[in-house]
């Protein structure tokens, strides 16, 4: 079963990676109110069902793949889409 | 002589490359470094562990994020909550936020640059293991040299826990509340963005890294005493 994870540094959280995106996108003449830079993982996972596997996932979530104090995380399985 | 010389661990993980340096500061400081490889599951007998400084796992994902779960940090987690003195320096310290050891976590600087140079810091602190050979208020200059070493507190952060600040004027990474190094609330485990081990010396620019890691072995002796 495939799975995307977006990881995003929260709300409020300072983002200088996005910052220089946005200042960046504005120099070549976009029009841009925010930018903000996290991170996308693909995953394969070997699970039951779609809840099981959002549930595993998850628990990758919580232990590795993001640090609740600056990022939160959204999980989509391939059969939502 | 032997058995005045403290025992300290000095982990190396794939991508460390301040070991060396620590372990013969160290060294030069009255310790006997012993290096311990990231895959041992079981440290030997201790008298403290330093987490040093590098790229641990190529700070893949964030930093020390994936060093948190080698089979040594198991060990050296459970060290330092049978009251072991662990300190981590930089990318140790990026490790010890990581495993919940220290409280909260470090951010890629707000410059986005790499930054490699001398800062001042002043002591907050000076009645843990690893500051009692300083003194409160006392600055120090010590190098910095990391590209992820902006600190962001978690809400609940006790004054008492932040044991080391940048001068002002001198935060070079965008920490918040100028925080150069914390202490669990224990006070065993401490961790520090600026290096001490590159400032033993003042032929190299400055020798007021040694009064940190002098400390540590003063600390470290005391447990070796305690051990005997």
């Amino acid at each position: 079963m495939r799975a995307v994870v977006l990881v995003r540094p929260k709300a409020g959280i300072l983002d200088p990676q996005g910052e220089a995106v946005e200042s960046s996108l504005r120099q070549l003449g976009f029009t841009v109110a925010a930018a903000r830079v996290g991170k996308v993982i693909d995953l394969e996972v070997a699970a039951a069902s779609p809840s099981a596997a959002r549930a595993e996932i998850e628990r990758m979530c919580e232990r590795l793949l993001a640090n609740p104090l600056i990022e939160s995380y959204e999980i989509e399985l391939a059969e939502d889409a | 002589m032997k058995e005045t010389q403290p025992r300290i661990g000095v982990v190396v993980f794939p991508g460390s490359q301040d070991d060396r340096d620590a372990a013969w500061a160290l060294g030069a400081l009255g310790a006997e470094p012993i290096m311990v490889w990231h895959g041992e599951k079981e440290l030997p007998a201790l008298d403290a562990v330093v987490l040093p400084g590098g790229f641990s796992y190529g700070d893949y994902l964030r930093c020390g994020a994936i060093a948190r779960f080698s089979p040594a940090m198991r060990a050296v987690t459970e060290f330092a909550e049978e009251g072991g003195l662990v300190l981590g320096i930089c990318n140790g310290f990026q490790i010890l936020c990581e495993a919940g050891l220290l409280p909260g976590v470090l951010r890629p600087n707000t410059s986005l640059e790499f930054i490699c140079r001398d800062v001042a810091v002043v002591v907050e602190r000076s009645d843990t293991p690893f500051t009692a050979r300083c003194e409160a208020g006392q600055e120090l200059l010590i190098p910095v040299k990391h590209g992820e070493g902006c600190y962001h507190l978690p809400p609940e952060l006790p004054e008492e826990q932040i044991a080391l600040r940048y001068a002002p004027g001198n935060n070079p990474n965008g920490s918040e509340e100028d925080i150069a190094g914390v202490v669990n609330s224990a006070g065993n485990v401490f961790g520090l963005m600026p290096h001490p081990e590159h400032a033993v010396d003042p032929l190299l620019g400055s020798g007021d890294g040694a009064l940190i890691l002098a400390s540590l072995v003063d600390s470290a002796r005391e447990r070796l005493y305690a051990r005997a």
